[in-house]
């Protein structure tokens, strides 16, 4: 197979075809600036309405609740910031240990940032990546300026509770944000029917392009902009609005409202072949992370006695795209701090990948996948001074 | 992605002289899993201490895997003695180089050497000994110290990239500051106790310079049918010419730069400019 077997659709997707075919006309002809008052600005106005109506359809928003950002990352940033100083007075922080570098380090920073020191509750996961929510009840108290827990985990899929949690934190009177970046277009999200107060989502995560995101502020919640400067984005978010991305966003949303049935079906499926195939045909092969409570997209297995860049690099020979938690492939000297929250041993968590699909995968890509991989790990695991063949 | 070179990738994707020899003369065994490198090497050596043959086990990244590769390829054919030479920067080299934040994988081939000729010998490696600075990768300050001398590192970063120690929790960090100050200090103290002086006068600087040619530059120059002759020494500012193939050699400038600079600044005086007669 000459053809890329694309198989990293957590770190990012194609673009539709169709996404890049709404997107074109704003790069040429309709290159108004939707805020000038004359019919020409004003349709690109319109088509930016449209997209609003788009995102807030696939997530059970109201159009007025959406604001347009430049990623996911900065969706976090501005949720935090401004829950934050909507109770200057409070301060204490609840999130994970698996959560994406975007809210990680935002909070390892608040947390010994001088001046203001926020005290950060980080909850434990256990071995399949699961929250205890008595520790979580617990962690909620009078100082709680915010929880912030991920919908879905970026590296192994698995899913956290975050309706109930966004309940309880309603309940105790604390904002509750959630990066939902792994978790919209793959499983259904309806914010009219929950208590979450923010929500982070990226665009190309979900076949639109890079540099465009979504922040999600429910109605009533008080809110401060990150970005200050014009009136754009009904003055949530200054800066002239990244157009053809905001188009391209919109129909990528609709686009996934279509497919969240192929998604939980035939995606599902053919995730449910490869891991299946994989822990069958290669010994001492682990799967990470619950396996029910999971994105259907989504599979991370370790390989144990090698190395996941060693793996990386053989499958990228063969133009098989993944990623790894092992310490190499990040250039940092310890592997996943996700796996390691799980604690799953050294041993597997240098050899872990992650695979995760789309629907642009097909059963053709699979088969080619499972009959490559076997000799891969057994190159490497003759190679390597632990394995002991059984 | 990481920037690897040919001969890295050559070597990682059809490493040579994989396994495990038997009736191995030397062993040499470093790193764990859960370091997330190991390497595995044995070593077979003659009569006359000469290394016949060489295999390895590894687990781990592409770096390590070229690396220990290549090692073997460097040591077949050596004399022990010779091979207890070879350095971290040796095996760098012959891949071509390693991205930064991945010389330890050098430095692991190279103790993987150093604990195979030990064994070979029934000697105890000094680098057992020591006490141990970073708990998470169980690196002691010996390795730490010489890592900084043989590496010439300068921040505690380039540690870490070299030997590992302070790259997982990072509590070691101002033991590795202190180790790194203290080495550094020691080394400044080398030059004074060398016979290299500071100062030269000119006469000095011209008999210098020409015994450094004499006995360092222009046996290499003559193996390729070429000479050096010294012009004029005005200062710091050195003249010299080239003589036969060098003469019409394109790689002049950089036989004079890399090749013949740098050999005077290292062995008469660090502040010459060498330059070619027009």
């Amino acid at each position: 197979m000459n053809k890329t077997v694309y198989l990293d659709n957590n770190a990012t997707t194609m673009v539709a075809s169709e996404v890049v075919d709404v997107m074109q006309p704003y790069f040429s002809e309709l290159y108004g600036n939707p805020s000038s008052m004359y019919t020409f600005g004003g349709q690109v106005g319109s088509a930016l309405s449209n997209a609003r109506n788009q995102v807030a359809e696939l997530i059970g928003a109201h159009p007025n609740e959406i604001t347009f950002t430049s990623c996911g990352t900065e969706s976090d940033s501005t949720a935090f910031l401004s829950a934050l100083r909507a109770t200057p007075e409070k301060r204490h922080i609840i999130t994970t240990r698996t959560e994406h570098p975007a809210i990680k380090t935002l909070c390892d920073s608040l947390e010994t940032m001088t001046g203001i020191r926020y005290r950060i509750t980080r909850l434990k996961v256990d071995s399949e990546g699961m929250l205890d929510m008595k520790e979580y009840r617990d962690a909620i108290c009078e100082d709680t300026a915010i929880v912030s827990v991920m919908w879905a985990n970026n590296e192994t899929g698995v899913i956290f509770p975050v309706e109930e949690m966004a309940r309880i934190a309603k309940n105790r009177g604390v904002l509750f944000h959630t990066d939902a970046v792994q978790a919209v277009g793959k499983i259904p999200i309806n914010l009219q029917e929950n208590d979450i107060d923010f929500l982070s989502l990226s665009g190309h995560k979900l076949h639109a392009p890079k540099g465009v995101g979504v922040l999600y502020v429910r109605k009533g919640t008080m809110f401060t902009p990150f970005l200050t400067g014009g009136h754009q984005e009904h003055g949530r978010r200054g800066g002239t609005e990244n157009v053809a991305s905001i188009v391209g966003l919109g129909k990528a949303c609709e686009l996934a409202g279509q497919m969240l049935e192929e998604e939980n079906t035939r995606v599902r499926a053919l995730r449910d072949k490869l891991e299946d195939g994989l822990l069958t045909s290669i010994p001492k092969a682990l799967l990470n992370g619950s396996k029910e409570n999971r994105l259907p997209n989504t599979t991370n297995i370790s390989f144990e006695y090698v190395e996941g860049e060693a793996i990386l690099l053989y499958m990228n020979q063969l133009n098989i795209c993944a990623s790894s938690g092992s310490a190499c492939t990040s250039g940092s000297l310890e592997p996943s701090h996700v796996l390691r929250a799980m604690g799953v041993p050294f041993t597997a968590a240098h050899g872990s990948i992650r695979f995760s699909l789309s629907v642009y995968n097909t059963e053709e890509e699979i088969d080619f996948v499972l009959e490559k991989m076997p000799a891969i790990i057994k190159t490497l695991r003759d190679m390597s001074p632990f394995w002991k063949d059984a | 992605m990481w920037e690897y070179t040919d001969k890295v990738q050559q070597h990682f994707l059809h490493p040579l002289n994989v396994g495990e020899l038997e009736n191995a003369s030397g062993t040499g065994d470093v790193g764990s899993l859960a370091c997330g490198d190991a390497l595995k090497l044995t070593i077979a050596v003659d009569s006359n201490d000469v290394i016949t043959d060489a295999k390895f086990k590894t687990f781990g990244c592409a770096s390590a895997i070229a690396s220990s590769s290549v090692l073997t390829e460097m040591i077949k054919g050596m004399p022990v003695e010779e091979a207890a030479k070879v350095t971290n920067e040796d095996i760098a080299e012959k891949l071509g180089g390693l991205p930064k934040e991945k010389m330890h994988c050098s430095v692991m081939g190279r103790e993987a050497l150093e604990a195979a000729i030990a064994d070979y010998k029934g000697a105890i490696l000094p680098m057992v000994e020591g006490e141990v600075v970073c708990e998470c990768f169980g690196v002691t300050d010996l390795e730490v110290i010489r890592a900084i001398n043989e590496s010439n590192l300068r921040s505690v970063e380039e540690i870490t990239n070299f030997t590992k120690a302070g790259g997982g929790c990072g509590k070691c960090e101002d033991k590795l500051r202190d180790l790194l100050a203290k080495t550094l200090n020691e080394q400044s103290v080398i030059p004074v106790t060398d016979a290299r002086p500071k100062r030269m006068t000119t006469l000095q600087k011209i008999k210098k310079i020409e015994e450094v040619l004499e006995k360092e530059v222009r046996p290499g120059l003559k193996k390729d049918g070429g000479d050096i002759e010294l012009i004029d020494v005005d200062g710091d500012f050195v003249t010299v010419s080239l003589l036969g193939a060098c003469k019409s050699c394109n790689k002049s400038q950089t036989t004079i730069k890399e090749y013949v600079e740098r050999k005077l600044r290292e062995l008469v005086l660090e502040t010459l400019i060498v330059e070619e007669a027009n």
